[in-house]
């Protein structure tokens, strides 16, 4: 596969929708008109496609088309924010000054000559599906429906869809920056419903990033998410119900890195420790959790989910430190943040859409390996919980109570894995939980690529991992 | 309504028409095209300053195609040409690759409908205020709630929101409907701290179909206030069974997850609890539940009101669960069809994807004794004002979500606590609802009085 050089990507916007380098100049200067610190554009066109089995039927296929534009202008604390789903010059110009209106007073800063920023090459280019191609991924969800069938008699239905969509961004800032991307995203998922008599469970898998088709022919198969989804929904038939209260929990590698993103990635967003309404503001330097725990958020790993190249404001993204050997590091910021605190920019400032306003939003977060081996670790716990894979989960920031719910765990007796158990919600206290960290496996694994996190509304697709981690206790919410 | 408007709403009704025609002429045997249009404002103050001030509208087209037993849909905010054209193109392609479904297709032309007269779902006052006063509520409201009491000193913010919206649906079979609905609402999130440095947020609302509708934003921000200062201090407590009260946004939600388990979908595949229990006792005898997309209260529409559902079908009241019995499914035409049943009218649909199913006025009747009796039975439980968590699985109706609230003791309100959680199972939760209150108000598209439900654990220390 070729990738063309990063101007590549903005000539879509300049020669197929037909804005001009010189009429995003013209927007900008409308947008400082009122007298704004900052103004940029959010150039944006989103083409998705969708398709579905059920029942071993293809039922459903959907595409979509999203084009727009998002202008945003800063003075001060304040943002100004108007977006339009036409890009003719009139209208452009009409959001610019909509969004003007935020400050009132003369013209005050220039727009800067556009530079583009060096930026990585994270992930193939790829183009919109064609007919032809919808008809191959058409065939891998039929061949995850034969294979979670196959899997066991007792496996009554499934779900298998595919989802991609190609994302092209160009962001003109009055700072001067001038970047482009385009951005694929494909997603592979698998629902199971497994019955036996009158007892019923469920099943689910799922994976994908910033990849091509191929990734799904030769990495992660139709098959591997399909057998995936079907242990799950067959173990929980006979999954017996979880324990109620503090003890020690084990969390597998991978997906219950959920963990930290609920209990200290969202407490780190620079917009709630600016105006301090996370429980983390302040805590910089100080130990938030025990010396085995390095926690980073790094948006530059090629092919994930939560990677890339820039953010949704021009700046390349990077690899930030959040928690070192316990110690609270850093925050994760956007140009208002980093400007309003004096503190760089690391490449966080994410969007939903050009209809979202920017904020400060992780990419990839993970916890680093330690020196233990998974198996002392279970070893280690007498009575407590090992929890594998997760459900959603979610934070208060402000007072760091965090939730995540287990959908797959067992209980550990005498330092061995036993039955499994129902799933149940495990709750904790952002700040103090991490403390709680006693053992670090050597074992990190990323998840397979199926975050979305939501934020005020607004949802991004990221990354999660880490290694078998224990913490000494946790509260576990069954109902035994 | 000025010239320009006019001429833009029947160009985009027309737009619909056309898409309709020129899917058929392109080789669907039926077409249904959905156009939405919607226009937004935001603010928010914090801190008593402006932090955010947008306004935008959009446009937007989807369009479902079938050619016999096939279905594929499309949709696109890009409303030119040759989007539109792609739009019609791309549906008929896709449709060609997707499987024939003996249950697929638009519903009977005997079903479709609209409700006649005016249902008070558009006030075009929403925008009346100038930006100036839209921003004064949301600094009212923080002020208030800022105001209440020393202990707060820092707030997350207010808001202040307005949006229109316009929804076309039309179809080869003959249907064709349209309707505007205005919104309006603002909210504040004050932040409450103790001497220890320990902090704790809360929120409070008003919304409307009209600003006449709104309630004061002093009463608001102190709502909000009084929210947030009750949960200073707060404790775990240790793990054990306990009766818990639900107070009605609690409630509400919990009620909601029987919409969920009687959603079609999820009953046709047995991802639902419900699944064959239709005529079955699936709650406590005390225990109505209903959906209707059809109230008006003195002249506003409710805010889950709308004329026709997302394929065309009128709107109606159903009752779901009729003292225990559970009495009805929730459908669209193709789960309907797939059950051997009639749609309740309870399609959705957005421009993209096929129609899901969505409630109306969804709400669960409210009992005689007052949510003060209902407390003051607890010798020891829980009243809870918070659940989180994504702990709820409709297939087998385990439940187990993070929550926080206020501990009763004696029959009183004792003192707040967090950092615990609650759990059980939807099946007995539903049957053990031992106390229903009477106070039932619609603050948004479902509402649930206070209810109590014993036997549940309660994982803390």
């Amino acid at each position: 596969m070729t990738i063309p050089p990063a101007a590549d990507h903005k000539r879509y916007f300049i020669d197929t929708l037909g804005v001009s380098e010189r009429l995003m100049e013209r927007c900008l200067g409308e947008a400082l008109s009122a007298g704004g610190d900052y103004a940029d554009l959010y150039f944006e066109s989103v083409t998705s496609t969708s398709i579905g089995v059920d029942e071993s039927l293809v039922k459903s296929a959907s595409q979509g088309i999203s084009v727009g534009c998002g202008i945003r202008v800063l003075s001060g604390e304040r943002t100004g924010f108007a977006y339009t789903d036409d890009l003719s010059p009139e209208r452009l110009l009409r959001a610019a000054r909509t969004a003007a209106l935020i400050a009132s007073g003369p013209a005050k800063q220039q727009v800067q000559g556009f530079t583009s920023p060096t930026t990585p090459e994270l992930y193939p280019l790829a183009g919109a599906s064609t007919d032809a191609e919808i008809a191959g991924k058409l065939e891998l969800i039929l061949r995850a429906d034969r294979a979670a069938r196959a899997y066991d008699s007792r496996i009554t239905q499934v779900r298998a869809g595919y989802n991609d969509e190609l994302r092209r961004i160009l962001v003109a800032a009055s700072d001067g920056t001038f970047a482009s991307d385009t951005q694929p995203l494909a997603r592979f998922n698998v629902f199971v419903i497994a019955k036996d008599g009158t007892n019923t469970a469920r099943g689910s898998s799922g994976g994908g990033g910033r990849i091509t088709i191929d990734y799904f022919e030769t990495v992660k198969t139709p098959e591997h998410f399909a057998q995936e989804a079907a242990r799950t929904a067959i173990l929980q038939l006979g999954a017996i119900a979880a324990p109620a209260g503090e003890m020690p929990v084990v969390l597998g590698p991978g997906w219950p890195g959920v963990l930290l993103h609920e209990a200290v990635g969202h407490g780190l967003e620079a917009d709630f420790n600016r105006k301090k309404t996370s429980a983390f503001a302040g805590l910089i330097g100080q130990q938030v959790a025990s010396s085995k725990v390095t926690v980073v958020d790094n948006g530059i790993i090629p092919n994930r989910r939560g990677s890339l190249n820039v953010d949704d404001e021009g700046t390349p993204t990077r690899e930030n430190v959040l928690i070192e050997n316990g110690i609270l590091k850093g925050y994760l910021s956007d140009k208002l943040s980093a400007r309003l605190m004096g503190i760089p920019s690391t490449g966080s400032g994410r969007r939903e859409s050009y209809q979202h306003i920017t904020m400060p939003r992780m990419t990839n977060t993970y916890m680093l390996n330690g020196e233990d081996m998974p198996e002392d670790i279970i070893k280690s716990v007498k009575r407590g919980l090992y929890a594998v894979n997760f459900g959603g989960g979610q934070v208060d920031i402000t007072n760091g109570k965090f939730v995540f719910s287990a959908s797959e765990a067992y209980l550990i007796e005498d330092g061995k894995v036993t039955a499994p158990v129902k799933g149940a919600t495990l709750i904790g206290n952002g700040p103090e939980a991490l403390k709680y960290v006693s053992m670090v496996g050597n074992d990190l694994a990323l998840d397979e690529g199926i975050g979305t996190c939501g934020k005020s509304g607004q949802s991004v697709p990221v990354g999660v991992g880490m290694p078998t981690v224990k913490l000494d206790k946790m509260t576990v919410g069954g109902t035994n | 309504m000025t010239t320009d408007e006019l001429s833009q709403q029947l160009d985009l009704n027309s737009l619909a028409q056309q898409v309709v025609e020129r899917a058929l002429q392109a080789g669907a045997t039926d077409a249904e095209a959905v156009v939405y249009e919607g226009d937004e404002f935001s603010t928010r103050v914090r801190l008593g300053q402006v932090e955010t001030l947008q306004e935008s509208g959009s446009r937007a087209i989807g369009l479902r195609v079938f050619i016999g037993q096939r279905t594929a849909n499309t949709s696109s905010s890009d409303l030119s040409e040759s989007s539109i054209r792609r739009l019609i193109d791309g549906a008929v392609g896709l449709a060609k690759i997707t499987s024939e479904d003996p249950f697929a297709g638009l519903p009977e032309t005997d079903e479709f409908g609209s409700l006649s007269g005016d249902l008070g779902l558009y006030f075009d006052d929403v925008y009346s205020l100038p930006v100036e006063q839209r921003i004064e509520i949301a600094r009212r409201c923080e002020a208030a709630a800022m105001a209440a009491d020393t202990r707060i000193q820092n707030s997350s913010g207010a808001d202040f929101d307005a949006a229109t919206s316009r929804k076309i649906v039309v179809n080869s079979r003959g249907f064709s409907g349209e309707y505007r609905r205005s919104y309006c609402g603002f909210s504040v999130s004050p932040i409450a701290q103790d001497m220890t440095g320990t902090m704790q947020r809360d929120y409070w609302y008003s919304s409307a179909r009209h600003i006449g509708g709104l309630e004061s934003p002093e009463e608001v921000g102190k709502e909000a206030a009084r929210r947030a200062l009750r949960r200073l201090g707060a404790r775990r407590v240790p793990t054990q069974k306990a009766p818990v009260v639900f107070s009605p946004e609690i409630a509400r939600s919990l009620m909601s997850n029987i919409f969920d388990a009687a959603n079609g979908d999820a009953i046709y595949r047995h991802a639902s609890f419900f699944a064959g229990q239709l005529g079955e006792q699936v709650a406590g005898e005390n225990v109505t539940i209903v959906d209707d997309g059809t109230l008006v209260f003195n002249g506003v529409a409710g805010f889950g009101t709308s004329p026709f559902d997302g394929e065309g079908l009128p709107t109606r009241r159903t009752v779901i669960v009729e003292n225990g019995v559970l009495k009805s499914y929730v459908l669209n035409s193709y789960t309907g069809r797939k059950l051997g049943l009639r749609s309740t009218g309870n399609a959705s649909r957005g421009l993209a994807g096929t129609p899901g199913i969505g409630a109306g006025n969804f709400f669960l009747q409210p009992g005689s004794i007052t949510p003060q009796q209902l407390i003051g039975d607890v010798k020891s439980g829980l009243y809870v004002t918070e659940t989180m968590g994504f702990g709820v699985n409709l297939v087998t109706g385990d439940y187990s979500q993070g929550a926080s609230g206020l501990w009763i003791e004696n029959g009183e309100l004792a003192y707040p606590v967090e950092e615990i959680t609650i759990a059980g199972n939807l099946k007995d939760m539903y049957r053990n609802i031992v106390a229903i209150g009477n106070d039932l108000t619609f603050r948004s598209s479902s509402a649930s009085p206070t209810i109590r439900i014993e036997g549940m654990t309660i994982a803390g220390s």
